[in-house]
């Protein structure tokens, strides 16, 4: 029994004695050692690096927070929108777990987006680290799904036709669609089967895929090690003596304490959202979801929540070809998809952005600006901007907006779909050899 | 018994049992899967709520528009002054199908009118585009608040969608085709069944 003979637990006083014990049945100090205190991660993380394990705090509020909401919600088309203000106003504390909750949801993307633009700026999609990408975008796509499903709960207004707008999406689909949307509804239209499926996808299924992906993804990220601002690997240059990376520092103590610095910031800022102003100006809580759906009236003017905003300003901004809407549900879905290609895509001899040259930092930036805009574009109606004048050529009497919308669309591909060649034409500063702090 | 040693492996017939074992279970998770997937689509009960629905049309003023539910989805039933039937005929050039050849209705509902009897237009409010309800606006012109040379019709306010009063759609709107015309009846001169088609159609 080799499992015997492992030396025993020393430096935890008083519980040495039962630490071995279990240690002596289960790798409880290995993997400690393979996760934390020896795992070593490069030395110059910066303010960037906040982000991956805020993602995963606001992961466990959601479960949390979540899993308390669902004691007093009732997933039923009739008493669902009662059930959410019964929980407001009746159960004691209901409506800040119920706060908690919603900003809960848009701290998840907003932790996302720049944990996202953090691996985009320093390349940390790029050998060897194609797979936690990968599994990266699969969190992203998924939570999606879970942020979705979610959102039809409430049972509101916006709740309400933001999932018929959604659902039949998929209805455009050449062929299948119509009987595809149908079998997504379990009825003809929104209604009570798609409410109850919805409950059931959001609270068990799409929690459960989310937990195995997320770990995944660090297990992934453990493997290969992590990346830096300098993009330079760390492992390249071990330390005979030590056997560690010479630019690494052990996880614990070193980022599991500056990590808690920006979980205490974090929760400032969030606890502030939570209690002064949940609804966010009506972008975290919309105010049309205030009012109980309506299967016979559609609002005035209908958005998203703002996370996906810039792809919803992509599917307004195609138009519809061959009398058919899928063209546009297609450059939405491939607006997210092409995420999984970005490691192949990209030529370039250094990683991070500190040593890119001028021709990626300029399409690097128009892409974030595409999609800001875009993101501003998709929460507010087309005609935001007003219409060009008639004597116009081309583009007379059509929005303005829309026009932008179409222009950055096609600006968020180019900076994918030409990566290759502006990657391995570009003038890069080279690598230091060890990392810069 | 003889010790399984590493000479005595037979690999040939390993795969082929390993091939054999992985084909049975996969055929029979595939099996499995049939019912969990057809448990999404509509229930008996859901089916049953799509039956047809009756409606008194002696109750409709010239030029007012009532929303009825069939099937979960509004359908209007507007009732059109000879004026309103008379513009349905001036913009054929700016409609993006205006003889309904690629839209949904029934054989007895075409035309311009698309209705049985051009006074009532039955239709479901529910736009092509992505299935939001959109607006009666049955004023004409600058009152309509939707441009100088509006002809009456129905707005979306999702997508800005815009089409005429035979919810014909106009160009330049993201709606890939006119809405669509559910199966009707008229049961009597005053009773309109909707959710069936004309007997013998």
């Amino acid at each position: 029994m080799a499992a015997i003979e492992k030396p025993p637990v020393t430096g935890a006083g008083p519980f040495n004695g039962i630490l071995t014990w279990f240690d002596q049945r289960f790798p409880l100090v290995s993997l400690w050692k393979e996760h934390l205190s020896e795992y070593y991660a490069p030395k110059n993380f910066n303010f960037w690096y906040y982000f991956g394990s805020l993602a995963m705090l606001v992961l466990v509020i959601q479960i949390v927070s979540g899993i308390f909401l669902t004691m007093n919600y009732k997933p039923d088309a009739t008493q669902a929108f009662a059930s959410v203000e019964y929980i407001m106003r009746d159960v004691p504390g209901g409506w800040l777990i119920r706060y908690i909750h919603s900003t809960g949801a848009s701290a998840f993307f907003i932790c996302v987006y720049l944990h996202m633009a953090r691996g985009l700026m320093y390349g940390s999609y790029r050998k060897p680290r194609e797979l936690i990408w990968i599994f990266g975008v699969l969190i992203y796509l998924t939570l999606m799904a879970e942020a979705f499903f979610g959102y039809l709960l409430p049972w509101g207004q916006m709740s309400y036709w933001g999932a018929q707008v959604i659902i039949n999406l998929f209805g455009t689909i050449p062929l299948i669609g119509e009987p595809l949307a149908v079998w997504i509804r379990g009825d003809y239209n929104v209604s009570d089967a798609t409410l109850n499926r919805f409950f059931a996808l959001h609270v068990v299924a799409i929690p459960l895929v989310l937990l195995g992906l997320v770990a995944a993804h660090i297990m992934a990220l453990h493997e290969v090690g992590s990346n830096n601002p300098d993009g330079v690997e760390i492992k390249k240059d071990i330390d005979p003596a030590s056997g560690h990376p010479r630019d690494g520092i052990p996880f614990h103590p070193y980022y599991t304490v500056k990590d808690m610095v920006g979980v205490a910031v974090f929760l400032i800022v969030f606890s502030a959202i939570v209690f002064f102003s949940p609804e966010m100006g009506g972008y975290f809580l919309e105010y049309n979801n205030f009012i109980a759906a309506d299967p016979l009236k559609t609002p005035e003017h209908i958005a998203p929540v703002w996370y996906f905003t810039p792809y919803y300003a992509m599917l307004r901004a195609v138009p519809p070809l061959f009398g058919s809407q899928f063209p546009g549900v297609a450059v939405m879905g491939a607006a997210t998809l092409v995420f999984f290609v970005l490691p192949w895509l990209d030529r370039g001899k250094v990683k991070s952005i500190r040593y890119r040259g001028p021709k990626y930092r300029i399409w690097f930036t128009l892409f974030i600006i595409s999609f800001l805009i875009l993101g501003y574009l998709g929460v507010e109606p087309t005609t935001v901007w007003g219409e060009f004048g008639k004597n116009v050529p081309l583009v007379g009497g059509d929005y303005i907006a829309l026009w932008v919308a179409r222009v950055l669309t096609v600006v968020y591909f180019l900076f994918f779909l030409l990566m290759p060649w502006y990657t391995a034409h570009d003038k890069e500063k080279p690598e230091p050899s060890r990392v810069t702090w | 018994m003889t010790a399984i040693v590493r000479d005595s492996v037979d690999e040939k017939k390993r795969r082929l049992l390993l091939i054999g074992t992985g084909l049975a279970a996969g055929a029979a998770t595939a099996g499995v899967a049939v019912p969990f997937l057809a448990s999404w689509f509509p229930s008996a009960r859901a089916l049953a709520a799509g039956a047809p629905v009756e409606y008194d049309i002696s109750k409709l003023e010239a030029g007012q528009q009532i929303t009825i539910e069939w099937r979960g989805k509004p359908v209007w039933i507007l009732r059109r002054t000879p004026e309103m039937i008379e513009r349905l005929k001036g913009h054929d050039a700016v409609l993006v199908d205006p003889e309904s050849k690629g839209s949904k209705q029934p054989p007895y509902a075409k035309g311009p009118e698309r209705a049985i009897k051009p006074e009532f237009f039955v239709v479901e409010g529910v736009c092509t585009h992505l299935g939001c309800s959109p607006t009666l606006k049955k004023e004409i012109g600058a009152a309509s608040d939707m441009g100088a040379d509006w002809p009456g019709g129905y707005y979306c306010p999702c997508h800005n969608s815009r089409f005429d009063l035979s919810a014909r759609v106009f160009k330049g709107s993201p709606a890939p085709s006119n809405l669509t015309v559910p199966p009707h009846r008229y049961e009597s001169d005053l009773v309109l069944v909707i959710g069936e088609d004309v007997k013998g159609a």
